[in-house]
């Protein structure tokens, strides 16, 4: 191991040697002071994004080539770890006020973020498949967290079930790559594919195997059964966290993976991309309209919104949009984390015990009692929907302009289609909370607040100088091509 | 090599194994068995990766192999300590049964 | 080169076969009478009381478990100890470090009472 070794390495062998650390110190913490650990664990993110931003701007490759740093795997790591903290920001709260705070939660996230991490660092098959499953056993057990009630027993079972089963395509998929190249290195793959060695059948089947394997973990339709039981069973602190990093971890593998290693592949690749792309907007947009239960309506919301992140697939391999479409992903990746964590925070604040406070219904008077929650959650609500001001809009235009650059016009207009359709149920929270009369009771809590308030004036500010952050998703593909 | 097993025989069992993983997942209805045909999913990826890294001669497969076989162990920890807690609670571990979250 | 498996296949015929014929002659010339008696477990013995398999603790569980996890991260064992003199000291170094993250899950377990039988 070299020093460049370690230097590309450090931000995840800090992390995950605080984790352990914490694991040990946990044992010796008394149950009511557990919340030590929580403190402690923002404190080791925030030191990794220190590194992380240290990092920035550099080019590393380690480990021959199997680890890199890079503009892309430096903007996602910041995103993995500020959806760390805020995931720790949302639980703090959440996990005393449900009665199941215990430190090895705050464990399992780090764990989970650091094969986050490492998926964003991948350079080589071997690596996605290791951060892969890093980012997801921890998040299997989370699932189950609220343990013994059954509807979290169950979301966990099912998650596990589920991603296991990914997890079985995704490694089957590797082994035909494998197959076809004689290498899991991104590089040599793409290399062996241009000098023409490559086995182009087994090569596609390998693609295919992995696109539907990143399909169930980015819940992507008709890969997404799972998706909303689990986000409903699953204590909301972890559905948040899950609904954002787990998400966009899967999409950085399949940028990362699509992009760098097969793009010769795009011609099979775009009509399955495409009609990925349109059933899942499609599919999770109707679906969300019959939704009465906030978490169920969220839980479709998010699939709609892997539909429109595939968008920025679908031109993939025309290299003149190429470029702004994979950045116009990662931006709509970042305005989609700010927002749904926003959504799932407001979600945290009206959620009682006993799985109470979660109907659509019992925001009803919010806007009178609580006016500041209200239209914090209204701004989430636009986002996601896509009106201004807010970050939601800006992320849109950003990826319908790069389809329609790429040719694909019909894609694009049923991303605006499906878009209009989404606005009645996103509306539809608006107006209960506004127009009819109920009693709401919210968890005051101050991270809580202090995430909700952080959330919802990025989501509006940043909409107004939309073009910084894009030049800054811009600068992280760079290297990608 | 004379006398050795050409590779196609090697993916062609492997892909009837990933096949009877895929099939046992989706029809079968009980936790545990779903669980050994994911293992089985696993498994018929390993032999794909032994077979491919012999006939092109380099260890990358294998060492994947290693890499897999060590993380479907610490799944089987996960997944087999959320059967027996559901177990537990319920008396069941019917795939099917799993509908208190039917919205 | 098949036909060296030739033999192999007419072996699995025939003793496939010859299985068949064995239970097929018994069942086709053997007189049977099938009576509640004749299906208890022991035929003369008591009768039987209660379900036939009966739960182990839940303990059998974690122990297996967590045997299976410090079972299996032993593969990584085998292929260092053979080239383990290439590897030097930066091998050596490796090793111990993976064996402390390995003794920090044993820790863990211990002191959660993973490994107490009562």
């Amino acid at each position: 191991m070299t020093q460049t070794d370690l230097l590309t390495l450090l931000p995840n062998i800090l992390l995950v040697t605080w984790a352990c650390i914490l694991l040990l110190v946990d044992l010796f913490i008394p149950q009511r002071r557990k919340g030590m650990i929580a403190l402690l664990a923002v404190f080791g993110l925030a030191v990794v994004m220190g590194i992380v931003l240290a990092q920035a701007g550099r080019e590393m490759t380690a480990f021959n080539g199997m680890i890199v740093v890079d503009g892309f795997s430096v903007f996602l790591s910041v995103l993995f770890l500020a959806t760390g903290i805020l995931g720790i920001a949302i639980a703090y709260g959440y996990l005393k006020r449900m009665g199941i705070e215990r430190g090895e939660y705050y464990t399992l996230m780090l764990f989970s973020i650091s094969g986050m991490l490492l998926m964003a660092q991948a350079a080589d098959l071997i690596v996605i498949f290791l951060g892969l499953e890093l980012l997801s056993i921890p998040l299997y057990v989370l699932a189950a967290w609220a343990r013994p009630r059954l509807e979290s027993e169950e979301a966990g079972l099912k998650y596990f079930l589920l991603g296991a089963f990914a997890t079985g395509f995704v490694v089957y998929g590797i082994a035909m790559t494998f197959g076809a190249t004689g290498s899991t290195r991104l590089s040599e793959i793409v290399a062996r594919v241009a000098g023409g060695e490559a086995v182009t059948t087994l090569l596609l089947i390998g693609a295919a195997l992995l696109l539907v394997g990143f399909g169930f973990k980015v819940a992507a339709v008709p890969f997404h059964m799972w998706t909303p039981d689990v986000y409903q069973g699953a204590p909301t602190s972890v559905t948040g966290f899950m609904a954002v990093g787990a998400k966009a971890a899967g999409f950085a593998a399949l940028l990362r993976i699509f992009v760098s290693a097969f793009p010769s592949l795009s011609v099979d690749l775009v009509p399955v991309l495409w009609g990925l792309a349109a059933v899942t907007m499609i599919g999770g947009n109707l679906i969300a309209i019959a939704q009465t239960d906030i978490k169920r309506m969220l839980a479709y919301s998010s699939i709609a919104h892997a539909g429109y992140i595939l968008m920025a697939f679908v031109p993939y391999g025309n290299p003149k949009v190429a470029h702004d479409s994979v950045a116009s992903a990662l931006f709509y990746l970042v305005a989609y984390a700010i927002t749904s964590f926003g959504a799932w925070a407001m979600v945290i604040a009206l959620e009682k015990a006993e799985g109470k406070g979660l109907e659509i219904n019992d925001y009803a008077g919010l806007g009178r009692k609580h006016p500041a929650m209200a239209a914090a959650m209204t701004v989430f609500m636009l986002s996601l929907t896509g009106i201004p001001p807010t970050l939601g809009l800006i992320g849109k235009l950003y990826l319908f302009r790069s389809v329609v650059e790429g040719g694909f016009i019909g894609l694009a207009i049923i991303g605006v289609l499906t878009s209009l359709i989404s606005a009645y149920y996103y509306l539809r929270v608006v107006v209960v909370m506004y127009m009819r009369d109920g009693d709401p009771q919210v968890t005051s809590e101050s991270w809580l607040n202090l995430t909700i308030g952080a959330a919802a004036l990025a989501t509006v500010v940043l909409s107004f100088v939309p073009a910084a952050l894009f030049t800054l998703a811009s600068d992280a593909v760079l290297k990608l091509f | 090599m004379e006398g050795t097993i050409p590779l196609s025989y090697y993916i062609a069992v492997s892909a009837i194994l990933f096949t009877m993983g895929a099939l046992g997942v989706l029809i079968r209805r009980n936790a545990l068995i779903v669980f050994m045909s994911i293992e089985l999913m696993l498994n018929a990826a390993n032999l794909a990766f032994v077979a491919f890294a012999r006939s092109y001669g380099v260890l990358t497969g294998q060492i994947f192999v290693f890499f897999v076989i060590t993380v479907a162990a610490a799944e089987v920890a996960v997944g087999l300590a959320l059967i027996v807690a559901i177990f537990r609670s319920k008396h069941s571990i019917d795939v099917d049964q799993m509908s208190s979250l039917k919205g | 080169m098949l036909l060296e498996y030739a033999a192999i296949a007419l072996f699995i015929i025939v003793a496939t076969a010859i299985g068949f014929i064995a239970i097929g002659l018994g069942n086709f010339f053997g007189p049977r009478s099938s009576t509640e008696i004749k299906a208890m477990p022991y035929e003369s013995g008591m009768d039987p009381i209660g379900p036939g398999t009966r739960r182990l603790p839940v303990r059998f569980y974690l122990i297996a478990v967590l045997f299976i996890l410090f079972d299996i991260e032993v593969v990584f064992f085998l292929p260092w100890a053979i080239v383990f003199r290439q590897l030097g000291w930066f091998g050596l170094v490796e090793m111990f470090i993976f064996i402390i993250i390995l003794l920090v899950g044993y820790f863990y377990a211990w002191k959660k009472g993973a490994l107490e039988w009562e």
